[in-house]
């Protein structure tokens, strides 16, 4: 992965004259760096995804590298749900439920082969896709996903952030 | 303890009894009983005191769908063998033949471990138990179409996912609710 891990560059360069004591930028580029800069995650695990989730924040791999690594106990305090395991239609409410209590602006990544597609449970009783639930802004694939490729889901999500304009509303 | 001897025993205490031994791959002990004996034996395998079945393991049903009778039970017993249960530990399988629609005995007056596994059995299979204190779905969303484990239920379903609308209340609901609540909590007695 090498340069892809780097930090997100900024999407605006910040103006800095060594003669005046100010800084030049727009509101636009503080508010996505703010956004960016402090992804947190609602605490939120339903299989076997959830272990690699936790080896993420953990320190081997440690996302506070990242600013992602506050794992919130409530979905109002939290930015990012990250949906880690195969989601039952029976625990679709609960999902939809933790989403909607998430205050804007709020993010979703799909993590591993259950969450974005069903995986191997092609039955009745897995929702095939949790996109039929809540909106996903980057699926991460694996069964599970490495740690790496879920930092790499983040780092993409810090990207859509940094390039999402502040003045629009996300339409769900 | 061999599986005839355990069918002499059933003899013994109940002459009217349908009981037949089956041959088992694993060499466990095993039993076929009719159903309409099934509550009377049950009874029998936990009190008698040669056996004392006293705690049921597991109940498994088979949907063997083309056949009649479509389903089979499997009663996984077990006789600890300590001080009070029984002479020594021990192991039994007791099989019934069920058709389709028939009623089957609850035996969750005879194990308590039955409660659950029966609601599990009637939540995957539909199968009807008489005489359960509390009859519905354990596992599936309460109001679930079907019955997931029976052999002519569809592998996949297509069914939208149900996500249901999060209660909405007004301003004015949601401060007469509180308000409510204070009187409540008001009105109650105090703890000493």
């Amino acid at each position: 992965m090498g340069n892809e891990l780097q930090r997100v560059p900024p999407a605006h360069p910040v103006h800095h004259d060594k003669d005046l004591p100010f800084l030049l930028t727009t509101v636009e580029w503080v508010v996505q760096w703010a956004r960016r800069s402090a992804v947190w995650p609602v605490t939120f695990g339903l299989a076997c995804c959830a272990i690699e989730m936790m080896a993420m924040s953990a320190s081997r791999y440690d996302i506070a590298r990242f600013g992602a690594e506050v794992f919130r106990g409530s979905p109002r305090q939290s930015d990012l749900m990250i949906v880690a395991g195969r989601l039952s239609r029976k625990m679709a409410p609960v999902l939809r439920r933790i989403y909607d209590q998430m205050p804007e602006p709020k993010y979703v990544i799909s993590m591993g082969a259950c969450a974005s597609v069903g995986g191997v449970f092609d039955n009745y009783s897995i929702v095939q896709g949790v996109d039929q639930v809540v909106p996903v802004d980057v699926f991460v694939p694996g069964c599970p996903p490495r740690p790496e490729a879920l930092i790499y889901g983040i780092v993409q999500l810090q990207k859509k952030i940094a390039e999402t304009p502040y003045f629009t509303r996300r339409e769900l | 303890m061999l599986a005839t001897d355990i069918l002499s025993i059933l003899t013994r205490e109940l002459p009217s009894g349908r009981f037949e031994v089956i041959e088992s791959l694993d060499g466990m002990p095993t039993i076929a009983v009719g159903l309409e004996h099934l509550l009377a034996t049950a009874k029998i395998l936990r009190d008698a005191p040669e056996l004392r079945f006293v705690f049921l393991a597991d109940m498994i049903p088979v949907d063997y769908h083309p056949r009649d009778p479509r389903f089979e039970l499997s009663y996984l017993l077990v006789c600890p063998g300590t001080a009070g249960f029984g002479d020594t530990p021990k192991r039994l399988r007791v099989k019934v033949a069920v058709a389709s629609g028939a009623t089957i005995p609850s035996l969750s007056s005879v194990w308590m471990s039955a409660n659950w596994a029966e609601r599990e059995a009637y939540d995957f299979f539909g199968l009807q138990f008489e005489g359960h204190p509390d009859m519905r779905r354990i596992l599936m969303p309460e109001d679930w179409e079907g019955f997931p484990m029976l052999k002519d239920y569809p592998v996949q379903i297509n069914s939208p996912v149900k996500t249901y609308e999060p209660l909405q209340v007004t301003e004015e609901e949601f401060v007469a609710n509180i308000e409510e609540t204070r009187r409540a909590a008001r009105s109650a007695p105090r703890p000493k």
